[in-house]
């Protein structure tokens, strides 16, 4: 029998707002244990919590980033459970009536992973285990999160990680979060369960809890998926249970079962006043919407010409696009400055974490003017290609790189002369091509453009040769 | 009796230093708290700096504000940076808060001179004061009798004569129970008109901070000090103040009486309440018959939602960051369990119990929600009664103050609520003020509950009869500082 999995992902994404969700502490990544904490983050008796503003905001944002419906009343609540990270026994967060509902996330494929809500939640401390001992760190506790809940629309562990990737993308373009795996600052919880190909009911799921990059999303699917399959294969049941998953060796491993489920004991907070958004600051908000990463994909291929693997590519980072977009401001072609990017610049930057900061040694400014040299005919695309390399290697402007002689232009008479030169003194070349060796003109190519220091445009080069050859 | 304007008379016209006074009340304290139990904490160091400030403002001829330099007792429940806050639990013996609660802050930002820290029933759950860790609170009418909860020891402390005023909690009562008890005045205000931050929580949609005072004019001084709004409480209103207000006129004051609040009342309380009854009426104010039939829901409502909310605010006591650390343990589990099962006592653990039962998975609608929909209905009963009265007349305890060590059950303890809790489901304003005796000396009292952000109107009604009656139910103790 063969077996189709069915996934559901809970998304933690911490809000980039400056401060926590319930006081005035800072939220900064880092900094020594429990400086960023109070009496509220730390639960201290008779201490209450102050819902920031902005995190509505940001919450209700990233809500109208992924085509969610905005509740403009919902509620607080407190859930229930027992963990020293988590210092008054309950984390503040959304139950009954959460502040976004549905919405959906499309893949590249076009289907859509429907979302059942968002709610906005405080992140925990964390525990340091050091020397054979356990200390906590409040710093995170308070930090405000969203959880982000799909349906159960996944069928490959590749949508998954498409989707989360699509998240990300999303939700830094609004500027919302900076979604850093690595800090922590999103996690994911996979629900999985498997059912027989054709089926329509779901089987019983496990959860994985916290895993916390791409690879172990993917990883944890796929042991979990052999496991489930192993069991269903040989007659036996998948328990509803939550699991754990090892990075190290790539397994998950049973934490609890059903029977030994967590009763969260929510109720409403009676401490935070229902939240409300009002009309007014929802239209601001859908107002101050930046143009969202799909929509901005398909602009730079519909309306400037951008191939679509290099719109990909540029609409992926926020800073990456405003890049593109200074660079090619004014220009006849944007695609230029697009493929210089992709083609000289993506090379050199080769993480993720460093193309979301986007920072490199060439400013937008000055692409933008080399693209324009380029374009007003001064210059080649060779000697730009040449150039940029230059420019990007010493972060010094494109016209430290170009002498009078790249800028002298070079017209049909030279290209001519150059040609009729390459035939006469490359007579082995000549004969091959004659005979049939196609790529021998590669060769004579090759001398024009040495001869004329890249300022000879190849394909012209290519097709006067060919004329000069076949008489 | 000592009030505040007496006091305030005598720092001023410099009769009696502020420093002087202090160590007067400090004194007695510390002579008759082995006895009564009213404070937990002593504060003498931050009492007599207070003091000190306080003269030299007078010799200097500043003006002085109006709780300055008046010693007063703050429940144990309300947070002090550096003082000792144990809310009478073992949980909380060696806990010193490392901010402080509103309420402390604009006293403390008004030189109020605080005597110490008042006696409680523990994490104020309890209807005598025994609930304590450190023992109840003595009744100062009465020595064999308790001085009521939760905020005994506050109360105590006034009808004691060692402090001037109080301030307490009230959730289901604990004001205004022990403002009877003692022949006080106690104001419960409307939820929201007081701070609750750095109110050790309790039952956080029902808890709210008030005073307890030797008079109405008292009472409605200290009310009118911290009815600020505090935007650090998202339940937070504030409140005007009502001094000014206050014309100790009840002429065509509507006043309701709902017979259900009268049931199976014994004569000894039932008789001084007849009497009031008849004074207002002598006084101009129209009596109105209502009906209240929610009133038998009122406790079963009022002990899921206050014990809910217990279990859950109760949680962060695991002996990690503060408070009781069990000393043997197997592990962490362990050391939690048994850490709150030695920090907390008998009652507070029934409470936690109880309300983790309606909380959960099963459970949730049969009872917390059930409670909340009685909430509203309750609520809705109330609005329906204020739109034929202004104040509401009832009983404010069933009965006069308990023999210590009376040993009721559980059930018997909570049914001493049933006229005060109904006020906090419905986040209403209610004083409770001394209207008679019940033949064997102790103090009867009478609850006045007004509609929201009233505390003017019923205070207004409480002024009317004390000075109608010539103050003559207003009695403190033979004992403590009487200047």
């Amino acid at each position: 029998m063969t077996y189709e999995m069915v996934i559901g992902l809970e998304t933690h994404v911490e809000l980039s707002t400056k401060t926590k969700i319930f006081c005035g502490c800072t939220t900064q990544f880092g900094g020594a244990p429990n400086t960023h904490c109070c009496p509220v983050c730390t639960g201290q008796p008779g201490s209450l919590p102050v819902l920031n503003k902005s995190v509505i905001e940001y919450a209700a944002t990233a809500g109208l980033a992924l085509n969610c419906g905005i509740n403009t009343q919902s509620v607080m609540a407190r859930k229930h459970y027992v963990y020293p990270d988590l210092p008054k026994a309950y984390q503040i967060s959304q139950y009954e009536q959460p502040l976004c509902e549905g919405g959906w996330v499309e893949l590249s494929g076009g289907r859509r992973i429907n979302l059942t809500r968002i709610h906005i939640e405080e992140d925990a401390g964390k525990l340091v285990h050091q020397g054979g001992a356990v200390f906590i760190d409040y710093n995170r506790g308070g930090v405000p999160l969203i959880e982000i809940v799909s349906e159960p629309d996944f069928r490959s562990a590749e949508e998954c990680t498409e989707y989360l990737e699509k998240l990300q993308t999303i939700l830094r373009a609004v500027g919302v979060s900076d979604c850093r795996m690595q800090e922590g600052s999103m996690r994911c919880d996979v629900n999985i369960s498997l059912r027989p190909k054709g089926e329509t009911k779901f089987g019983v799921r496990a959860e994985i809890k916290n895993l916390n990059s791409f690879t172990s999303v993917a990883a944890a699917i796929a042991h979990e998926f052999d496991r489930q399959e192993e069991l269903l294969s040989a007659g036996g049941a998948v328990e509803q249970e939550t699991r754990h998953f090892d990075a190290d060796t790539g397994e998950t491993s049973s934490l609890r079962g059903k029977e030994n489920a967590d009763d969260y004991r929510y109720f409403p907070e009676p401490d935070i006043v229902p939240v409300i958004i009002p009309e007014d600051v929802l239209q601001r908000l859908r107002d101050g919407l930046p143009e969202l990463p799909d929509a901005k994909r398909e602009r730079y291929i519909s309306a400037l010409g951008v191939p679509e693997a290099d719109a990909r590519l540029l609409t992926k980072y926020r800073k990456v696009s405003e890049y593109f977009e200074a660079a090619s401001e004014g220009c006849e072609s944007p695609k230029t400055a697009a493929t210089f990017m992709v083609t000289q610049m993506f090379s050199l930057i080769p993480t993720e974490a460093e193309r979301e900061n986007w920072s490199p040694a060439v400013s937008a400014a000055q692409l933008n003017e080399l693209v324009k040299l380029l374009e007003g005919g001064k210059l080649s695309r060779n000697i730009a290609k040449r150039v940029f390399s230059q420019m990007l290697e010493t972060g010094k402007p494109a016209t430290d790189f170009i002498s009078e002689e790249d800028m002298a232009g070079f017209d049909a008479g030279a290209l001519n002369e150059l040609c009729l030169r390459a035939v006469a003194e490359n007579s082995k070349s000549v004969d091959d091509y004659r005979t049939g060796k196609e790529k021998a003109i590669k060769a004579l190519v090759g001398a024009v453009m040495r001869e004329s220091r890249g300022r000879a445009n190849a394909i012209e080069a290519e097709e006067l040769l060919k004329k000069i050859i076949a008489g | 009796m000592n009030t505040i304007k007496n006091v305030r008379h005598l720092l001023k016209c410099k009769e009696i230093t502020c420093r002087e006074l202090t160590v007067r009340f400090l004194k007695a304290a510390e002579e008759l708290n082995p006895e009564l139990t009213a404070y937990i904490t002593l504060t003498r160091e931050a009492a007599l700096k207070t003091a000190d400030d306080v003269d030299k403002k007078i010799q200097k001829g500043e003006e002085l504000q109006p709780l300055e330099g008046i010693p007063f007792c703050l429940k144990d429940n309300i947070s002090t940076k550096g003082l000792r806050t144990t809310c009478a639990s073992r949980m909380l013996e060696d806990y010193t808060p490392i901010y402080d609660a509103a309420v402390w802050e604009s006293l403390k930002g008004q030189n109020a001179v605080i005597i110490g820290k008042g006696n409680m029933d523990e994490f104020a759950m309890g209807s005598t004061c025994e609930n304590s860790y450190f023992g109840g609170a003595k009744n100062p009418r009465n020595l064999g009798h308790v001085a009521g909860g939760s905020s005994g020891g506050v109360a105590a402390a006034v009808a004691g004569n060692l402090a001037v005023y109080g301030i307490g909690s009230d959730t289901g009562g604990s004001i205004r129970m022990p403002a009877s008890f003692c022949g006080l005045v106690g104001l419960k205000p409307t939820y929201g008109a007081v701070s609750r931050r750095g109110l050790i929580a309790y039952g956080s949609s029902l808890d709210q901070i008030g005073p307890i005072a030797a008079c109405t004019e008292d009472a409605a001084a200290v009310f009118d000090e911290i009815c600020a709004k505090d935007p650090l409480d998202m339940t937070s209103e504030g409140s005007e103040p009502v001094s000014d207000k206050l014309t100790g006129s009840v002429r065509g004051l509507r006043i309701g009486l709902a017979k259900e609040f009268f049931d199976g009342l014994p004569e000894s309380v039932r008789r001084p309440l007849d009497e009031a009854v008849d004074l207002y009426r002598k006084l101009g104010a129209e009596l109105v018959e209502l009906e209240f039939p929610l009133l038998k829901y009122v406790l079963p409502t009022y002990y899921i939602i206050a014990c809910a909310e217990a279990s859950s605010n109760l949680g962060r006591y695991d002996g990690l960051r503060y408070g009781h650390r069990a000393s043997a343990f197997d592990d962490l589990n362990d050391f939690i369990c048994r850490t709150r099962s030695e920090g907390f006592g008998q009652e507070v653990r029934r409470r936690i119990l109880l309300g983790a039962y309606v909380l959960s998975a099963g459970y949730y609608d049969a009872y917390y929600n059930k409670a909340q929909l009685l909430r509203k209905s309750i609520k809705n009963e109330f609005s329906k009664m204020f739109s034929r009265c202004d104040v509401l007349l009832t009983p404010t305890v069933p009965v006069t103050a308990l023999k210590s060590g009376a040993g009721m059950t559980p059930v018997q303890m909570y049914q001493t609520d049933i006229c005060t809790c109904s006020v906090n489901i419905a986040g209403l304003p209610a004083v409770s003020l001394p209207c008679g005796h019940d033949g064997k000396g102790l103090p009867v009292g009478m609850q006045l509950i007004g509609d929201k952000f009233s505390e003017d109107v019923v205070l207004n009604a409480s002024l009317a009869f004390e000075r109608e009656t010539e103050g003559s139910h207003l009695k403190t103790a033979d004992m403590g500082v009487l200047l």
